[in-house]
C-alpha cells in the first residue's frame, strides 16, 4: 500500500489532474475493478447503485460498504496551426460512495446510498488559448438514494429507489478572446452555485434462472439541475458602456444529469465470476448550456450531445480464501459531437482498463482496492459555436490527449 | 507462504499502476519540440532593431500591454518552438504609457476609445499618473531595440540616448531609458547583444513625419541635402543617406554571421491616418451642410470671379447638391492673394452681397473691415480633390467653427448664422496646409519610399536575408482586408481591428498580423517551418471611459 501512496504523490507532483466528462463511473471499488460492471452482480451493498433489485439477494442481514477515489487526470491541448499548447492542472477529483442495506425479511430489503455519479474538475492555465471557453470548471452532484427491494417470484426480484441530487457548480471563463480592462487584465465571468437539488428515481429487475446465472436491468431517470440562486461575477471589464459592468448578479442555468439504462449478465463458475454490462446514457437531453443573467443578457452554448453507449466486461477470481482479484475493461463512447468539442469537457471515446482486489480480514470485514486507467485516443477536434461579441464565429480547434488514473479504496462490512 | 503470495499480487497491482502512471503525451508534441523546424536559421538569440513599430508602440504611447504584444515578442514565442531563447524587452512601468523625465510628464498617456449609450464616440487620453521615468535607466539584458520616433540615421547617432539632450530635443526619451551609455548608439547596443537572428525595420519615420505633418517639412531629396544633422523633424530623409546608414546597420547586425529579416516600408495610404477623413468629406445629404449650399455658392461664386480676375481660375470653388464635395483647404504652394490690397478691395462688394442676402445692409467701412478679416482666409485656398489626402486630426475640426474667426465676425455685428457659415472648418474656414498631403507632396513621399524599399530589397538579396514585404501586406489590409478566424482585418479606423487609436500604429491584432507576415518570409527564405499565430486571439482597440 505504501507503493500506492508513493504513486499517488508522484502523480500529484508530476502529472496534472482532471476528471473527464461529467459522468464519473466510480460507484464501487469492487465493481470498478471489474470494468464497472455490476447490474447483475450481487456481492455487496454496492448493488444498490447498480441495480436496486439486487439488494434482496445479499446473504447477510446488514451490509455496509464505503469508499472513495482519487481522480488524477490530465488533458493536453495543442494546435498544429499556431503552435499553441496547454495542459490542465486540475484539482484531484474525490468521488465517494456509502451504501447500507438491511434485509427486513427473506423477500424484502431496504437500503440507503449516498454517492457521486457526476463531477468534473478541469483547470486550464488562466488566460490560456481557450480561456474564452473555459478557464476552470468544478461540477459535483451528490446523490442520496433510499431504496427498497422485493423478491417477486423465485427467480425475479425488483427494486426501486428515489434519487435526491444535490449539485454545485463553479465555472470561470474569459469574456472574449481578447477583451481586457485598462490594466490589461482579461475580462472574465464566473458563475457559482451550490445546494441545487433535483429529484429522480431508478428501478431495476433481477432475473436469476439458476445459482450461477443472473441477468439484470436498471433504469435511472433524468434529473435536471436547475440553478436559480447562484451568483455571476463579472470582473476586469473596462469602464465602458460597450461592455458589461463589473459586479455580481444572479443567473439561471440548467444542467441535465441524463437518464441511463443498463442491461447486464453475470455468470459464476467455481472461483470465477464473469460480468458483462451494456449501458446507454441518454445524453441527447443536453442540448445547450444556456446561462441567463439577471440583467437579461445571455450566454448560449450549444452542446447537442448524442446518446452514448458503454460496453463493460469484468472478471473476478478468488485467489485464496481471503484474497479476491478482479480485472476489467470497458469502452466508453463519447456523447460529444464533432464540431462541438468544448475544452470544458474534452471527452472523446475512451477505453478503461481496471484492476483491483479485496482482502478479507475476517468473514465480516474486507478492504477493497481498485485502479482505473482511462485512456482517450488523441483527437483533433474543434468547437465551432463560439463567436466574440459582434464578430463572426471563430472555431476553437486543436488536438487533445486525455488520460485519467483513478485509484480507489474502500471497505465492506456485513453481519 | 500464503501472505507472501498475496503480497506478490498486491505488488503486481501496484507496479502496474505506477507503470502506466505519469505519461500523457502527443504522438508529436509541440511542447517537446517534435513538430516544427528551424531550417537554416538559428533562432536561439533573437535581436530586433527599429522604431516604434518594433517597440510595440500603439495608441500614441508605449505602454506595457502594447510591448507585451509587440511583433518581436510574438515572433519570439514562435521562435521558442524551434529553440528560441529568452526575449527581454525594456518594459515600461505601467499600462498608461506616459513618460516622465525627472518627475515631469513629457509624453501623453495612451488613447482609449470612449463611448456613450449610443455607441463608440472617439479617442481620448486615458486618465492616470504614469510612473515610467526615463531618468531611471533600464538595466538587464535586452533583445528589443525598438525606439519610437527613430528615423534611419538616428540608430547610428551617438548621444541619441543622452538624457542631457532631452531638453534640446537631440535625444530620444525612449532610447535614453535603455541606452547602455549616454554616448551609445542604438545599432551599437543591438550589435553588442550578439543575436543569432535579427529583424530590422527602419525608415518609416523618414517619410511618415513629413506625411503626417501634411508635407510641412522639406523633401531633402529635392534639396539634395545629405547631411542629416541639418534635418528638421518633418523632413524627408535623402535616399542616399538612407541607403548609406541602412547598409551600415545590416553590416553591423550580420558581422557575427547572424541571419535575419529586413522589413520594407508600407504606403502611407495604408494607414487610417490618411484614409479616415475623405478629401471629399462634404456630403449634401448632411442637413447642416446641405442647407448652406445656396449661400456658399453665392459667396464662392463671387470669390471665383475674383480668382479669375487675379489670374487664378483654377482655384474656383463650387458645391453641388448631387455628390460629395471637396473640403476647402489652404495650400501653401499657392500664391497668397491677401498680400495684394486689390484683393481686399475686390472682396468688399462680395461681403456686402452676402450681407444683403442675409438681410443685413453693410456700409462700405463695415464691409471693408470684414474684407480685411476675410482676405487671409480666402487668399490661399482651393477645393480639395480626390487626389488629396486629409490627415486624421482634421476629423476633430470638421463640423465645427473656427472659434477665433467666429468671435471676430459676431463682434463685428454679423448675425450668429452668418458668422457660423463664414467660419465653418473646411467649408469657409480652410483646413490648414498641415492637414493636407497634396499630390505633389505624396509624390515626394512615394519617391523616397520606393528608393528606400529598393535599397532594402537589394541588401536583403545581397546578404541572403529574408525580405518582408510589409508594404504589400498592409496594402492588402487596406484594400478589402484580410480574413482571419473570427472576422476580417481592415484598416478602418477603430472598427477595422488592425490599427490602434493613433491611426498610425497597429493594435496587438495588427502586430500579430505583422508577425505572421514576417514568419511567412522567414519560412520562405530559410526553409523553416514556424507556425503562425491566430490573430483573432489578439486584441483590437481598448474601450474605456476613464479619461482625463
Amino acid at each position: 500500500m505504501n507503493k500506492l501512496k508513493v504513486f499517488a504523490i508522484l502523480c500529484l507532483l508530476t502529472a496534472t489532474t482532471y476528471a473527464g466528462g461529467y459522468r464519473v463511473s466510480t460507484q464501487s471499488n469492487r465493481q470498478l475493478a471489474m470494468g464497472h460492471t455490476g447490474v447483475a452482480v450481487m456481492s455487496s451493498a454496492d448493488v444498490l447503485f447498480f441495480n436496486p433489485a439486487g439488494l434482496v439477494h445479499l446473504e447477510n442481514k446488514l451490509n455496509i460498504s464505503a469508499g472513495g477515489f482519487g481522480v488524477f487526470s490530465d488533458v493536453n491541448y495543442q494546435n498544429r496551426e499556431t503552435g499553441a499548447f496547454a495542459e490542465t492542472d486540475s484539482l484531484m477529483g474525490t468521488p465517494f460512495y456509502l451504501y447500507g442495506s438491511y434485509a427486513v425479511s427473506d423477500k424484502f430489503a431496504v437500503g440507503l446510498g449516498i454517492y457521486t455519479p457526476y463531477g468534473s474538475n478541469v483547470t486550464w492555465p488562466t488566460d490560456w488559448e481557450g480561456s474564452h471557453l473555459v478557464n476552470e470548471i468544478e461540477l459535483q452532484a451528490i446523490f442520496i438514494q433510499p431504496t427498497i427491494s422485493y423478491q417477486l417470484f423465485e427467480n425475479v426480484s425488483l427494486g426501486v429507489g428515489a434519487m435526491i441530487a444535490v449539485g454545485s457548480v463553479d465555472f470561470n471563463r474569459n469574456a472574449s478572446r481578447s477583451l481586457t480592462d485598462e490594466q490589461g487584465n482579461r475580462s472574465n465571468v464566473s458563475i457559482s452555485d451550490s445546494g441545487v437539488t433535483g429529484i429522480g428515481w431508478n428501478a431495476g429487475i433481477m432475473f436469476t434462472p439458476n445459482d450461477n446465472l443472473s441477468i439484470g436491468f436498471n433504469y435511472r431517470s433524468l434529473i435536471d439541475i436547475e440553478s436559480e440562486d447562484g451568483e455571476a461575477t463579472f470582473s476586469n471589464f473596462p469602464n465602458s458602456p460597450l461592455v458589461p459592468a463589473n459586479g455580481v448578479q444572479g443567473f439561471t442555468a440548467t444542467l441535465p444529469l441524463p437518464a441511463e439504462a443498463t442491461l447486464g449478465v453475470a455468470y459464476k463458475m467455481d472461483k470465477w465470476l464473469f460480468a458483462l454490462d451494456y449501458n446507454r446514457a441518454f445524453w441527447s437531453e443536453y442540448e445547450n448550456l444556456d446561462i441567463v443573467f439577471a440583467d437579461g443578457s445571455e450566454s448560449i452554448n450549444p452542446r447537442e450531445y448524442n446518446d452514448a453507449s458503454t460496453y463493460r466486461v469484468g472478471v473476478q477470481y478468488m485467489a485464496t480464501e481471503s484474497l479476491t482479484l478482479r480485472g476489467g475493461w470497458y469502452f466508453d463512447e463519447s456523447p460529444v459531437q464533432s464540431g462541438l468539442f468544448a475544452p470544458e469537457t474534452p471527452r472523446n471515446d475512451s477505453v478503461g482498463y481496471t484492476a483491483g482486489f479485496s482482502y478479507n480480514f475476517s468473514p465480516r470485514f474486507s478492504i477493497d482496492a481498485s485502479f482505473l486507467y482511462l485512456r482517450f485516443k488523441e483527437v483533433t477536434e474543434s468547437y465551432d459555436a463560439y463567436a466574440d461579441p459582434g464578430a463572426s464565429p471563430s472555431p476553437f480547434s486543436g488536438t487533445y490527449k486525455s488520460r485519467a488514473l483513478i485509484p480507489g479504496i474502500g471497505i465492506t462490512y456485513s453481519m | 507462504m500464503k501472505m507472501k503470495k498475496q503480497f506478490k499480487y498486491i505488488a503486481l497491482f501496484a507496479a502496474t499502476a505506477v507503470m502506466i502512471s505519469c505519461e500523457n503525451e502527443f504522438d508529436e508534441s509541440i511542447e517537446e519540440g517534435g513538430v516544427y523546424t528551424a531550417g537554416e536559421a538559428d533562432f536561439s538569440k533573437f535581436v530586433t532593431v527599429g522604431n516604434s513599430l518594433t517597440s510595440g508602440f500603439a495608441d500614441n504611447a508605449l505602454y506595457r500591454e502594447g510591448q507585451l504584444n509587440s511583433f518581436p515578442l510574438i515572433l519570439s514565442e514562435q521562435f521558442a518552438l524551434v529553440g528560441g531563447g529568452e526575449f527581454n524587452q525594456p518594459l515600461v512601468d505601467d499600462n498608461l504609457g506616459g513618460l516622465l523625465f525627472n518627475g515631469t510628464q513629457i509624453t501623453n498617456n495612451r488613447l482609449v476609445l470612449t463611448a456613450n449609450a449610443m455607441g463608440p464616440v472617439g479617442p481620448s487620453v486615458l486618465a492616470g499618473t504614469p510612473s515610467t521615468d526615463i531618468a531611471n535607466v533600464f538595466t538587464g539584458p535586452i533583445n528589443n531595440f525598438g525606439v519610437p520616433g527613430a528615423k534611419s540615421f538616428h540608430l547610428g547617432l551617438p548621444g541619441y540616448g543622452n538624457p542631457g539632450g532631452i531638453p534640446a530635443g537631440t535625444a530620444n526619451p525612449y532610447y535614453v531609458r535603455f541606452a547602455s551609455s549616454p554616448n551609445a548608439t542604438v545599432i551599437g547596443d543591438a550589435a553588442a547583444a550578439n543575436g543569432t537572428f535579427f529583424t530590422l525595420w527602419i525608415g518609416n519615420n523618414d517619410i511618415l513625419s513629413y506625411a503626417t505633418s501634411g508635407g510641412s517639412g522639406v523633401d531633402q531629396n529635392a534639396a539634395n541635402n545629405i547631411n542629416p544633422a541639418t534635418y528638421s523633424s518633418n523632413d524627408i530623409t535623402d535616399d542616399a543617406v538612407f541607403a548609406s546608414v541602412y547598409s551600415e546597420y545590416v553590416t553591423a547586425l550580420t558581422a557575427n554571421g547572424a541571419k535575419g529579416a529586413l522589413i520594407n516600408i508600407p504606403d502611407v495610404t495604408s494607414i487610417p491616418f490618411f484614409t479616415t477623413v475623405p478629401a471629399l468629406a462634404l456630403n449634401p445629404a448632411d442637413p447642416a451642410f446641405g442647407s448652406q449650399i445656396p449661400l456658399l455658392n453665392q459667396l464662392y461664386g463671387g470669390l471665383n470671379s475674383i480668382f479669375t480676375a487675379f489670374g487664378q481660375p483654377d482655384r474656383a470653388i463650387q458645391f453641388t447638391t448631387t455628390a460629395a464635395n471637396g473640403l476647402v483647404v489652404r495650400d501653401n504652394d499657392l500664391a497668397d492673394l491677401s498680400a495684394n490690397p486689390a484683393f481686399v478691395s475686390a472682396l468688399v462688394p462680395l461681403v456686402q452681397g452676402v450681407g444683403t442676402a442675409a438681410g443685413l445692409q453693410l456700409s462700405t467701412p463695415q464691409a471693408t473691415a470684414l474684407a480685411n478679416v476675410l482676405a487671409p482666409q480666402f487668399g490661399q485656398i482651393r477645393q480639395a480633390t480626390a487626389n488629396d489626402l486629409v490627415t486624421f486630426p482634421a476629423a476633430s475640426l470638421l463640423g465645427g467653427n473656427n472659434q477665433a474667426l467666429f468671435a471676430t465676425l459676431t463682434g463685428a455685428g454679423l448675425p450668429v448664422e452668418i458668422a457660423g457659415a463664414l467660419s465653418a472648418n473646411g467649408v469657409t474656414f480652410p483646413l490648414g496646409d498641415n492637414f493636407v498631403l497634396d499630390q505633389q507632396e505624396q509624390a515626394s513621399v512615394t519617391a523616397a519610399q520606393t528608393a528606400y524599399n529598393n535599397t532594402i530589397a537589394a541588401l536583403a538579396q545581397a546578404n541572403g536575408l529574408a525580405l518582408v514585404d510589409a508594404r504589400a501586406a498592409l496594402q492588402q489590409v487596406a484594400q478589402g482586408g484580410v480574413a482571419f478566424n473570427g472576422g476580417v482585418l481592415t484598416s478602418t479606423y477603430a472598427s477595422g481591428g488592425a490599427f490602434s487609436l493613433d491611426a498610425v500604429h497597429p493594435t496587438p491584432r495588427g502586430y500579430a498580423f505583422t508577425a505572421n507576415t514576417i514568419i511567412d518570409a522567414i519560412n520562405a527564405t530559410y526553409g523553416s517551418d514556424l507556425p503562425k499565430v491566430d490573430i483573432g486571439q489578439y486584441k483590437s482597440v481598448q474601450p474605456s471611459n476613464n479619461i482625463q
